[in-house]
């Protein structure tokens, strides 16, 4: 499952999606909203995705889990709208019958999505000030 | 030849709408059309180093050919990263 949603993501959203009876492990990543960069405090973020292609490269990072882990059991989500701190913008879940696949594979997995998947987030600083990330964080 | 162009963040701020249909002469490399979108939306220019253009829905270099009904996507780098590969 890869998608785009609008909605609230609780953290265990995937947790039986990815589970099967031969699996001796679930690793599961949540992005969540940070109050503050750098000390610089932050109110609330805005994300936006290119849909269509971004459930395309979700899925393209899938592929690569399973070339090179022999992971089938992979799903991602990946929320837009307003997030408050706290809330979860990214849940990423990798099911293997072994934990060290899972955790490698999860880890790869985040790091190539915040390299080609084609999310944006906007800082809504407690400062009043808005403005687009574009950079590493 | 008619091409759907889709901005995105910061280059949506800057064209001032999320999608727009432009006419370009056949031919026309990807490049050449940021090019073109740039003297039409002066604001794009600052993204003329960092953006990532995307045809049909995946990355492509600036020298490809478009096509009647392509869709070019322009990709501000993303929040997380801003690499290809």
């Amino acid at each position: 499952m890869y998608k785009i949603i609008d909605e609230y993501i609780k953290p265990d959203a995937l947790f039986e999606w990815s589970l099967k009876p031969h699996h001796g492990a679930v690793v599961t990543f949540a992005g969540t909203v940070r109050d503050n960069t750098d000390g610089r405090r932050t109110l609330r973020l805005e994300y936006e995705a290119y849909a269509e292609m971004a459930e395309a490269k979700m899925r393209e990072v899938g592929a690569e889990i399973r070339e090179r882990w022999g992971i089938e059991d992979v799903a991602m989500i990946h929320r837009v709208g307003t997030l408050e701190i706290g809330e979860i913008s990214i849940l990423i879940s990798v099911a293997s019958p072994h934990r060290k696949n899972a955790f490698e594979a999860c880890s790869y997995a985040i790091d190539r999505v915040k390299q080609i998947v084609p999310v944006w987030k906007k800082e809504i600083w407690a400062d009043g000030e808005r403005e687009w990330v574009e950079r590493n964080t | 030849m008619r091409i759907i162009v889709k901005c995105f963040a910061g280059c949506r701020d800057a064209v001032g709408s999320t999608s727009v249909s432009v006419e370009f002469p056949d031919g026309t490399t990807v490049g050449e059309a940021f090019a073109e979108l740039i003297d039409s939306y002066p604001a794009l220019a600052s993204y003329d180093r960092s953006v990532m253009l995307a045809v049909n829905r995946d990355y492509a270099d600036r020298q490809v050919v478009l096509a009647d009904g392509d869709e070019l996507a322009c990709i501000p780098p993303v929040s997380g990263g801003a690499t290809r590969r």
